[in-house]
């Protein structure tokens, strides 16, 4: 379970998160949209510590993120999380992309973390492109790279910073197709989205973002078709 | 004033300056490879905010970079000598040229790492990489890549700077070789005239290998 409490963030006089309460359940998707500058990515990136937090906690199955004493490289064996750029090792094929963690964090031998990768890119539909280097991949094949390598390391979460923005709109249902079958299969999943349809039809429940906070959250048929708030109503008008 | 050109002298001894060209690759080569990691170190030491470590790196990049080769090997071979640090010819030669490449790559460095992008690193991290494993694994890589050229250029400059030893009385390189060999003969032009042709060579023959290294590693 992921447990977000009164969670503040600052860059410098920017005031991001003023207190969101958030809680993921095991196996549960959760959607988050909203307008940019709501807080959703930010809040994404404290979830597995990339960003500090001034007040509040985020804990991890029981695990403080961002308590000194906690061990993030270990946390984030668990958290995969994949970026709207989909920040492919350009100098790694592949296959390397994503054998490398496996390696080098997990310590397995290099046949054990091929067979992994094989495994896992196939997953995603890119078993052909092994020995390719990502240059020569389309923008969704890249973003797919992106999830199997993630998903490499057996994470228990998976995070998502609006995976299909950077992509031409051709290319956003193979990577949209990608986690509806990682829902299917029961990974929970934080989605950060403009993807309305998408939201609507993979996730268990919605979070609203509004100025730093949680203005409003429930299931996908409230938020879409009887929202509480005016200002969801607004916002799902707007886009 | 005439002079006949004579060659057959320096053909005689040329097996001795191919020794001697075999020690200027030798010093130049492992003067690159020590300052390019020196360089990695002195880099990161200046991106890493701390006055501490930035500090010291400046120093040594300032001095390298704003003085003369000559006078950093001077100071190696007799400024440690004088502090009771007997460095012999070879080795002040090989530090003199290691500190200077060390400075003028870790400028170069710096603007390497500035091209490899912060998400990168963010990526990495994300994995669940060390700070360690994500600069070597990631970014150096990539760093590397972005300044390949300008490295080739100062390994020609390490091949040609090694020359110097013989202010310090190396006389095992080529160019000491052919100092030795000079001040028997006295066949100045000619004995020089194919040390160049020799220096010229090993230049050409680093930067084309280097072309062959970057051709096989960077085929992304």
């Amino acid at each position: 379970m992921i447990a977000i409490e009164n969670v503040h963030k600052q860059f410098g006089t920017l005031h991001v998160l003023k207190g969101v309460d958030l809680s993921v359940q095991k196996g549960e998707v959760l959607s988050m949209i909203g307008g940019s500058g709501s807080g959703k990515s930010t809040m994404l990136m404290c979830i597995n510590g990339l960003e500090g937090i001034q007040q509040g906690r985020i804990t991890v199955d029981g695990v403080e993120v961002h308590a000194k004493a906690t061990d993030l490289n270990k946390l984030r064996r668990r958290i995969g999380i994949v970026f709207q750029q989909w920040n492919a090792f350009p100098h790694l094929t592949v296959l390397e992309n994503v054998t490398l963690a496996p390696r080098k964090v997990l310590g397995k031998s290099r046949e054990e973390a091929e067979a992994i990768a094989i495994e896992q890119l196939s997953h995603v539909g890119l078993k052909e492109k092994l020995a390719v280097f990502p240059s020569r991949l389309s923008g969704g094949q890249q973003q797919r790279m992106a999830i199997a390598r993630a998903l490499a390391m057996s994470p228990d979460y998976m995070l998502f910073d609006e995976v299909t923005s950077a992509l031409d709109p051709q290319l956003v249902g193979e990577v949209l197709d990608t986690m509806r079958m990682l829902s299917k299969e029961g990974m929970t999943m934080i989605v950060v989205t403009h993807e309305m349809r998408f939201a609507r039809e993979v996730s268990d429940r919605v979070a609203f973002f509004r100025e730093g906070r949680i203005h409003e959250i429930g299931s996908p048929e409230q938020i879409f078709e009887n929202p509480q708030k005016p200002e969801t109503a607004a916002f799902l008008k707007s886009i | 004033m005439d002079y006949e050109f004579q060659w057959r002298p320096v053909l005689r001894s040329l097996p001795e300056m191919l020794w001697g060209a075999l020690q200027t690759i030798e010093i130049a080569g492992l003067a690159m490879m020590l300052g390019t990691v020196l360089a990695i170190f002195l880099a990161l030491a200046k991106r890493s905010g701390k006055k501490y470590l930035s500090l010291p790196a400046d120093m040594w990049i300032e001095t390298a970079r704003n003085t003369p080769a000559l006078f950093q090997i001077y100071m190696l071979y007799f400024g440690l000598g004088s502090l009771g640090l007997q460095v012999g010819s070879y080795t002040a030669l090989l530090l003199g040229i290691t500190f200077n490449n060390a400075g003028y790559l870790a400028e170069t460095f710096r603007g390497g790492f500035a091209a490899v992008p912060e998400t990168q690193t963010r990526a990495a991290r994300s994995l669940g990489l060390g700070a360690v494993q994500t600069q070597w694994h990631i970014v150096i890589p990539q760093m590397l890549r972005a300044v390949f050229h300008a490295m080739t250029n100062q390994m020609v400059w390490s091949v040609l700077m090694s020359s110097l030893g013989v202010i310090v009385g190396l006389t095992t390189d080529l160019t000491g070789v052919t100092q030795e060999l000079n001040v028997v003969t006295y066949r100045t032009f000619e004995y020089f005239f194919v040390a160049a042709c020799l220096y010229y060579l090993i230049s050409k023959a680093f930067t084309l290998s280097a072309r062959v290294v970057a051709w096989r590693l960077f085929r992304y």
